[in-house]
């Protein structure tokens, strides 16, 4: 497995347990009263950051055992790379546009503000990973 | 019954071997990684034409001789 598939892997695996941990943790916060009324902004923030560093430091101690075993591939990227990454992103970035009209739609009808954080914030993570499957589909069959 | 990815085949594999070339070799002098050489070799990746040419030109052979195309029906 090249560089940039391990880090792809990483973020893929840490977004979709960020995501799971801040549905969890959202609901038992609930615990069966409107969601609007839990408060959601620090669940968030740390779900992201969480994300974003543990993301780093899986990516990292995964590249320091892959480095061990081959250490001629540690950090080396090339057009292929390059390719996939771009297709993912373009893959993803419908769940960004989708989750924005879904934002603009949501302050139309004066939705609450959970609601509207929300839906932006799933566009991110769908899009991500959505994207990362996409890509790494692309590494394991082929992009021609 | 899948279908091929691409009708563009390539005899990368027969160059190399016959060049007396590993895969690590060949993608080092190519810059490239040897997983992207592998993909290329069987078909799942098509390079630039830069790489290409790259590819070519270390077994000093034109493009055609490396990569095929069927000609249509």
């Amino acid at each position: 497995m090249v560089y940039e598939e391990r880090n792809l892997w990483s973020s893929l695996i840490v977004s979709v347990i960020g995501m799971t941990v801040y549905v969890i943790v959202v609901l038992q916060q609930a615990g069966g009263a409107p969601l609007t009324e839990v408060d959601w902004v620090p669940i968030m923030l740390w779900t992201i950051g969480g994300s974003i560093v543990g993301a780093i430091i899986v990516s990292i101690v995964w590249g320091i055992v892959a480095g061990m075993r081959d250490p001629d591939g540690v950090g080396k990227s090339d057009e292929r790379d390059r390719v996939i990454s771009r297709m993912g992103g373009r893959v993803g970035q419908a769940f960004l546009v989708i989750a924005g009209l879904g934002v603009i739609t949501l302050c139309a009808v004066e939705a609450d503000w959970f609601w509207i954080a929300n839906t932006m914030y799933f566009g991110f993570a769908l899009s991500a990973i959505v994207g990362g499957i996409a890509s790494v589909i692309a590494y394991r069959r082929g992009l021609v | 019954m899948v279908r091929p990815p691409t009708r563009v085949t390539n005899s990368i594999r027969t160059l190399r071997e016959s060049a007396g070339l590993t895969q690590a070799e060949l993608a080092r002098r190519i810059g490239v990684t040897r997983q992207t050489l592998i993909a290329i070799e069987q078909g799942r990746y098509s390079p630039t034409l830069e790489l290409a040419f790259q590819i070519s030109h270390v077994f000093a052979v034109g493009l055609d001789d490396v990569f095929q195309y069927p000609e249509e029906a």
